[in-house]
């Protein structure tokens, strides 16, 4: 699903450079749920941004799906964006004066879908989650729970291979993140990839494979084996 | 899309109202003033008969001083009006299908019902051809003949003002009336015609450029029999004195202007070459000692030649968008502030797949929504900055008051300052959100 090779990203000021990531290489397969954890600064944001299209790399090499995406302009990429990846952040990022319906909407419009089909995806999206009553509510009616189950629909309306999490239990009770986390089980064994970066072992634990990044780099691959409803692809990360 | 992205904007209204309406009264108010400008000028400085600018003409030659120019100012132009002889040889040509020869005469009117002291008239000598090359209307009778002008006879065209004051409005054909205590015989009464700026008297003076009317016409040979000396702008050259009537008919003074319609190349040709054997024919008598210098002029052209437009006019209009462009300076800050306010929201929609290209649509129509209001604010304020200029400039010299009517032409220039102010106001903000990096916001929501 996720294949990168020697990704090297850096950020530039006029007085310094910050090697974010370098000689990144990590491969997920199809289906598998991978824990990405590190400390703060280590790069996982970076990471995510980069296999999110959301920035650009300075080098290396980095296939989406059996697609090569490392030089595409502005418009394929946020097509692929689009329809291949969904997005759940930790603080939610839900748009505050759209009700519950237009945010999981948001990029089934994108996707220049007619109505009925868009209302049909919302509606599944939002039972699944929970939300199917809660439509015409704006975020700011709902519980931080309830908003993240909204992200989480808004991510897979559209039907992504993909699902990109950045901590999406940080600014939730146990309570709550378990809920979610049980969530993003259930989306992963409907056959979606997911990718986590979390600090917290106890959900890391919760994934089939665990990544681990320090200073910009692949350090290790912990493999805890919570479960392994998917075939899981050998050596997929490649520790500098 | 655009319904969607008009939903979004009507959203992105209601969020922050105040700045709205502070963004559309600044569009409004650099609106308003641009309309109230350009349509003042525009009318002053616009053709009152652009139907006929390419039949009729203004003629000139240069009989002048052959020392010095007419105008040392600008000294390739021959004087604005003609000698009584020249002006009268050119008239009898066959060529044009109608001409008019025309000069300002001072008078009173006197003897109407009731009337008790004499009303000063504005009088225009001429010939009928007046009547029909400037499409005149007239609301009672008509021109007088060919004949009344080979005669002459003694009668009188009033307009449609004179014949309120002294008629009462009524149809006063065939009435007598006194001018300068002679009896003239009424036999029209135009309609409403107030051509601004008064084109055809441009070079005699009198009643202005802009607001002047002429209150009467009457035959310009019978004026002539009578020795009316011209009340308006004349020129002489030479030393010999004037003293007489027939001595003024003789002499080189410049106080006749002539004008012609010639509706085809070919005649315009050929008095072009009348004029030119006149010239030769006069210069082999001693006459036409300067460089020949024929020329006939459009009326925009003769509009132009007369510096119709004020330097003022053209210095209010420069200062009216120069305020257009401030406002526009700054609507576009606050939109710029606004967007960027608004840049975590689009980071989102970016995340979400939204391109460049998608937000910047989103964007361009909201400022297209705003340029809207603000543009049909401002054309109800150009509107009512017109009645303004009218009521406080009715009656005066400078004729603004007349000129300020909005017109199809006004609306038409609003529109599309309309839409230039949304492509100046709102491409660069609109542009500058699809630049912001998406991932700078993610994480900060």
């Amino acid at each position: 699903m996720l294949k990168m090779r020697d990704i090297a990203k850096i950020y530039r000021t006029d007085l310094i450079e910050t090697h974010a990531l370098r000689h990144f290489s990590l491969e997920v397969g199809t289906g598998q749920f991978v824990a990405v954890s590190g400390p703060s600064g280590s790069g996982k944001t970076t990471f995510l941004n980069i296999a999110g299209l959301l920035e650009t790399f300075d080098s290396g090499t980095y296939e989406l799906d059996g697609r090569d995406v490392s030089r595409l302009g502005d418009d394929a990429r946020s097509r692929i964006r689009n329809e291949k990846i969904g997005f759940i952040f930790q603080s939610f990022n839900l748009i505050p004066d759209l009700d519950i319906y237009d945010n999981v909407d948001v990029p089934l419009r994108y996707r220049r879908m007619k109505t009925p089909e868009r209302r049909k995806r919302i509606e599944s999206a939002l039972e699944l989650v929970g939300l199917a009553s809660r439509m015409k509510h704006l975020p700011s009616q709902l519980s931080g729970g309830q908003q993240q189950r909204v992200a989480i629909a808004r991510a897979i309306a559209g039907d992504p291979p993909l699902i990109l999490a950045d901590e999406p239990t940080g600014n939730l009770d146990s309570l709550m993140a378990r809920q979610v986390m049980d969530l993003l089980e259930k989306i992963n064994d409907m056959g979606t990839t997911v990718v986590l970066v979390t600090h917290d072992p106890e959900l890391a634990r919760r994934a089939q494979r665990n990544i681990h990044i320090v200073d910009g780099s692949v350090l290790d691959s912990p493999a805890y084996q919570r479960r392994a409803p998917h075939p899981t692809p050998q050596a997929d990360a490649a520790a500098e | 899309m655009i319904g969607y992205y008009v939903r979004l904007a009507l959203k992105s209204f209601r969020r922050t109202p105040g700045l709205t309406a502070l963004m559309a009264c600044a569009i409004a108010c650099g609106i308003a003033a641009c309309i109230v400008t350009l349509t003042v000028y525009h009318t002053l400085s616009g053709n009152p008969i652009w139907w006929k600018n390419g039949v009729l003409y203004a003629v000139t030659m240069d009989s002048w001083d052959p020392k010095s120019p007419y105008d040392p100012a600008q000294p390739g132009l021959a004087p604005d009006q003609l000698t009584y002889q020249d002006a009268t040889y050119l008239f009898d040509s066959d060529i044009p299908r109608h001409k008019a020869l025309l000069t300002l005469i001072g008078g009173a009117l006197s003897g109407a019902p009731g009337q008790s002291i004499p009303a000063i008239a504005f009088t225009d000598a001429t010939t009928a051809g007046f009547f029909h090359m400037f499409d005149v209307p007239f609301e009672y009778g008509g021109p007088w003949s060919a004949a009344a002008d080979r005669g002459p006879d003694p009668v009188i065209v009033l307009s449609r003002n004179e014949n309120d004051e002294l008629f009462g409005g009524a149809d006063s054909v065939g009435r007598s009336i006194l001018w300068n205590d002679q009896r003239f015989r009424i036999v029209g009464v135009l309609d409403h015609w107030r051509p601004e700026p008064k084109f055809y008297s441009l070079s005699g003076g009198g009643t202005g450029d802009f607001g002047g009317t002429t209150d009467a016409f009457v035959p310009f040979r019978w004026d002539v029999t009578q020795r009316h000396w011209p009340a308006g702008t004349f020129g002489c050259w030479g030393s010999s004195p004037i003293n007489t009537y027939r001595e003024l008919l003789g002499s080189e003074c410049v106080w006749v202007t002539l004008w012609v319609e010639l509706p085809t190349a070919g005649q315009r040709r050929r008095f072009l070459d009348f004029m030119n054997a006149y010239w030769a024919h006069q210069r082999a008598n001693g006459r036409f000692q300067r460089p020949r210098n024929n020329h006939l002029w459009k009326v925009s052209q003769w509009l132009k030649m007369h510096h119709v437009v004020s330097d003022d006019s053209r210095l209010l209009l420069r200062l009216a968008f120069a305020f257009l462009a401030v406002c526009l300076i700054n609507t576009v800050g606050i939109l710029l502030a606004k967007f960027l306010r608004g840049a975590p929201v689009s980071g989102i929609r970016r995340a979400l797949g939204a391109s460049r290209r998608q937000l910047f649509e989103q964007h361009l129509v909201e400022v297209a929504l705003l340029s809207l209001g603000g543009s049909s604010l401002g054309v109800a304020l150009g509107a009512l900055g017109l009645q303004g200029v009218h009521a406080m400039y009715a009656g005066s010299e400078a004729g603004y008051g007349a000129a300020a009517h909005f017109d199809v032409q006004g609306i038409l220039w609003a529109l599309a300052l309309a839409a230039l102010s949304t492509l100046v106001a709102g491409v660069y903000p609109a542009w500058r959100i699809g630049r912001v990096s998406p991932a700078a916001y993610l994480k900060s929501q």
